[in-house]
């Protein structure tokens, strides 16, 4: 068994327009930023993202958004510190916005992963984004009801990983994308170190490698942040 | 003349309030700052929600990791003990109730302890949410840390927020730049005054009545 693929280009490839798709990371932390740029020169458009904020600058998400690429955005906070690609394209009425809380998307996202259709939350009530949904008490507490959140694709990034899939990530770069990886048909990771099978301790192992489909080697990622401050743009 | 507690008394103060060993969630901006103040013999772990439980102090230079990074995009580092998770156990335990305290900024604060701190509800505005609405509903204690009023001189403690809420009933405590506040079933009740400041200069800037402090 060996999920390398040899190409980014390949790795994606199949990702055709119209697709949903899971980009890993928090903010900077974590973004696949190699596989979101090969998207954008690969041209698919018409797609639905679901991150948990819409990028910055004019690098990764925010130049995919930029670039006209994305219809609708599924995120639990579209705002940072130098974004106004999103915010010009949400107030000209031309891209769709989602927006759900952080917690719930996690969730959602997990569930979908573990075949869990629908689950409830406190998260929301009492509040306008609990409007409209469906809720329930449990021992004498409300609860709104939130779906699984499924995605055709996840664009992951991991420190290791082994030609099973075994991921392992590093430090506040995990964040989304163990339960991406999880929840997308098709997980394709960027990793910066592929190793043989029995070189991760299975005692270690954060993401087993029965939810990855595809790797890449990309031993020297760059970080938004570093594109950002150079002042960088994508194309 | 206004004396009042600046931004690092209020957060001293708050850290006054948080129990040794306590699980502890801090909001972006002055909560930040309750991490500079714990008293002498305690240890708060701190948890921050894009992964990170056990965060340390500010990194120097040489130490800034890229991916080391808490909810508000800031450098940390990792303290002893510390461990790293995904989204979903973060939010685990947030919504779980395994988190003693968050301490969060606000635009208002009513006195049933409803709190609104996400959106402005201004027409147009692009709605963002972030983790927010998570910690009102699951961490034990819900502390605001905030001025007293706005830049306008607006109260901020007020009978019932007009803007929308992050959650309903939630908060227990106020810190402001005048006294210490309690969410109590009759409302408002004042904990404690900063120097300098009186009973009816409290009273005065909030916007609902304040019960002096119980006998």
């Amino acid at each position: 068994m060996d999920k390398q693929v040899s190409s980014i280009p390949e790795a994606i490839a199949d990702i055709s327009d119209g697709a949903t798709v899971m980009i890993g990371g928090f903010g900077a932390s974590g973004s696949p930023i190699e596989l979101i740029h090969a998207l954008i020169d690969q041209g698919t458009r018409d797609l639905t993202v679901i991150n948990n904020n819409t990028g910055n600058g004019e690098v990764g998400l925010a130049a995919l958004i930029g670039n006209g690429q994305v219809r609708k955005m599924i995120c639990s906070f579209p705002k940072s510190s130098q974004s106004k690609v999103f915010p010009e394209l949400y107030s000209a009425g031309k891209i769709e916005l989602e927006l759900v809380p952080q917690g719930t998307l996690a969730e959602r996202i997990r569930a979908a992963g573990a075949g869990i259709p629908a689950f409830y939350t406190p998260t929301t009530v009492g509040t306008v984004l609990a409007e409209g949904k469906e809720s329930r008490e449990f021992d004498g507490r409300r609860y709104v009801m939130e779906p699984w959140l499924q995605a055709d694709f996840a664009l992951i990034k991991s420190e290791v990983a082994d030609r099973h899939g075994n991921l392992l990530y590093n430090k506040t770069a995990r964040n989304f994308s163990p339960i991406m990886a999880m929840a997308a048909t098709t997980t394709i990771v960027q990793s910066k170190r592929l190793v043989a099978p029995g070189e991760i301790n299975p005692e270690h192992v954060v993401t087993p490698g029965i939810f990855v489909d595809r790797i890449v080697e990309v031993a020297q990622p760059v970080h938004e942040d570093t594109l950002i401050g150079q002042g960088r743009a994508y194309p | 003349m206004s004396i009042g507690w600046t931004r690092e008394q209020m957060a001293a103060r708050a850290a006054q309030d948080i129990a040794d060993g306590a699980y502890v969630n801090l909001g972006i901006g002055i909560p930040e700052l309750i991490a500079q103040f714990v008293p002498e013999g305690r240890e708060f772990v701190y948890h921050t929600e894009n992964g990170l439980l056990g965060m340390g102090p500010p990194p120097s230079e040489d130490e800034k990791d890229l991916d080391l990074m808490n909810a508000g995009k800031k450098y940390v580092t990792a303290a002893a003990g510390a461990s790293y998770f995904h989204h979903a156990d973060s939010f685990s335990m947030i919504r779980g109730g395994h988190i003693d305290v968050c301490v969060l900024g606000t635009m208002q604060v009513a006195e049933n302890g409803d709190i609104a701190n996400w959106s402005t509800g201004a027409p147009g505005a692009i709605p963002a949410v972030g983790g927010a609405m998570d910690l009102v509903q699951g961490v034990k204690q819900i502390y605001v840390i905030t001025q007293h009023e706005t830049k306008h001189g607006e109260p901020k403690l007020v009978e019932r927020c007009s803007m929308p809420l992050t959650g309903p009933g939630v908060v227990s405590r106020i810190y402001t730049d005048l006294a210490v506040v309690e969410v109590t079933p009759d409302g408002f009740r004042l904990v404690e005054l900063a120097p300098g400041i009186s009973f009816d200069e409290v009273e005065q800037k909030t916007g609902a009545p304040i019960l002096p402090p119980a006998r």
